[in-house]
């Protein structure tokens, strides 16, 4: 009796990677920022419609979107940065720690202590590279000069600049090259111990190797800090973000994992903003 | 890429991803009339049209090199998201299946030299019969891609079966053949190989198929696909 064995190799060569099974699942940390139902308006201007969306705690959320579209706005409501225009006002709610950081009673410098902002143009102060870091955390804490000398470093040295400027740390701020200010300006940001960092656009100014070094420096803070990146750059949201957040005319579209988001976006409005069909 | 998209912004990308669809159509062309030939070939006993199968194999390999440098083109410098990336990945895995097809097309055709110089054996509607249905599903796989539909790309990938039907009564008839007189087994056993040749270009057609469904769609197809053939399982019983 002879048994026919069949030794053909298949011919499947398999699925894409199964990058579409990633879904929402993924993105499954505890929610450090919950924004519902918000509103935003300046003067009659209706900026922002219904938003709700979730930061989990130390990732990166991308958001991105045209001109226009009201992520920038958001990012501005995250810190009550909104509060110092009149006329501009938001309804709805931001939770964070319990709290509605919208209340009127919410102490903003505390709040802009724990949300941190690094925006889109280097801001150094006209300092030396030391009191730049110095200034800010004096406003929240009161250190001896040891204490300062080593919130300094560990300030420098997480923005991954420490090593370049630690032999000039009295020198003026204003002599770095512009990649160095803006990880001088990140150094800054958590050198107050906040819990979330918000970058506008924080490389739409610098050259690609700088921009690469603060997209490193991103990878590595969102170890302790929630991140919260607004970018025109789709490359940097796909590099950076965990989860990718598209607005469009004020309204949150979708909100995905970043992989999800690149390869296979569910609505119609994504696609041919990503793919580059309008804008 | 579906064809309800509005253009690009940037022109000269859409005139890139015609092109690319043109380059995968052209090529999907010639792999269906490299099947359609062989198996003429085959039947009428036509080895010089056998030897112009074999040779004509070069111009899909060139194709598959073409297309895969220009999608490497298209991924390094447009950096392409979402649907374009879906299909110009899924363009660079159907040129691959596509010449593999070629080259189960050439070696079916290079039995069918052997085979003309043999005497022949029984008859061979099954391989006309699996020449069609195989055809078929990789001419609709082809035309799915192009037009970006993903519910031609689902009944191609669903119509597998009865090409594996015939493919299990061809298995069945060799057997026969060869038991039956030792002196048919050259012709049997190259009929069997280009059986298998037609069956495996079958399969092919489904895995474009699965690309293109997930090309348009943006999800995959289930891992199990409708199959039938059971040559694997064959038991031979030698003659009393």
């Amino acid at each position: 009796m002879n048994s026919i064995t069949d030794t053909a190799v298949p011919a499947d060569s398999g699925s894409f990677g199964g990058l579409q099974a990633r879904s929402a699942s993924e993105i499954n940390a505890t929610s450090r920022i919950s924004v519902r139902n918000l509103d935003f308006f300046y003067g009659d201007n209706k900026a922002l419609k219904g938003i709700n969306l979730e930061l989990p705690d130390r990732q990166v959320t991308g958001m991105i979107g045209p001109s226009g579209c009201g992520k920038s706005t958001l990012l501005r409501v995250l810190n009550r940065m909104y509060s110092l225009y009149p006329g501009q006002r938001a309804a709805g709610e931001v939770i964070m720690d319990g709290r509605n950081i919208l209340d009127a009673s919410v102490d903003l410098n505390e709040l802009r202590a724990k949300v941190g902002m690094v925006f889109q143009k280097p801001t150094p102060f006209p300092m030396t590279i030391y009191e730049n870091i110095a200034f800010g955390v004096r406003l929240h804490e009161k250190l001896s000069k040891a204490e300062m000398d080593d919130r300094v470093e560990w300030a420098l040295t997480r923005a991954a600049i420490w090593g370049e400027v630690k032999d000039r740390l009295q020198s003026s701020a204003l002599g770095l090259s512009g990649g160095q200010q803006q990880r001088l300006c990140i150094a800054r940001t958590i050198a107050v111990r906040p819990e979330v960092i918000l970058f506008d656009e924080p490389t739409s100014a610098l050259d690609p190797i700088s921009t690469l070094k603060i997209e490193e420096l991103i990878d590595e803070l969102k170890r302790d800090f929630t991140i919260c990146i607004v970018t025109h750059n789709m490359q940097q949201a796909a590099r950076c973000a965990d989860q990718v957040a598209f607005f469009y005319l004020g309204e949150l579209v979708e909100v995905a994992p970043a992989a999800q988001m690149f390869t296979a976006p569910r609505e119609k409005r994504t696609q041919d903003y990503i793919t580059g069909r309008f804008g | 890429m579906p064809q309800d998209q509005p253009e690009h912004i940037v022109r000269s990308y859409d005139e890139q991803l015609r092109r690319l669809r043109d380059m995968v159509a052209r090529m999907g062309g010639l792999a269906e009339r490299q099947v359609h030939d062989a198996t003429q070939a085959l039947v009428r006993r036509d080895a010089q049209l056998a030897s112009e199968v074999v040779a004509r194999d070069a111009a899909l390999d060139t194709l598959e090199r073409e297309i895969e440098a220009f999608c490497i083109r298209i991924l390094a410098l447009r950096q392409p998201m979402a649907s374009d990336l879906r299909f110009i990945v899924a363009a660079m895995k159907v040129s691959h299946d596509l010449e593999r097809i070629g080259d189960y097309a050439r070696n079916a055709a290079k039995r069918g030299i052997v085979l003309a110089q043999q005497p022949p054996i029984g008859s061979l509607n099954g391989f006309q019969r699996m020449s069609v249905l195989v055809q078929e599903n990789l001419k609709m796989a082809i035309d799915a891609l192009a037009n970006g539909d993903a519910e031609a790309a689902q009944r191609v990938w669903a119509s597998d079966e009865p090409i594996d039907t015939v493919y299990n009564g061809i298995f069945r008839e060799m057997l026969t053949h060869m038991m039956e007189d030792p002196r048919n087994i050259t012709a049997a056993i190259h009929l069997l190989f280009i059986a298998k040749n037609l069956e495996r270009i079958g399969d092919h057609a489904t895995n474009i198929a699965e690309t293109v469904h997930y090309a348009v769609r943006g999800d995959s197809l289930p891992e199990d696909r409708p199959k039938a053939d059971a040559s694997a399982f064959a038991v031979v019983q030698p003659p009393e």
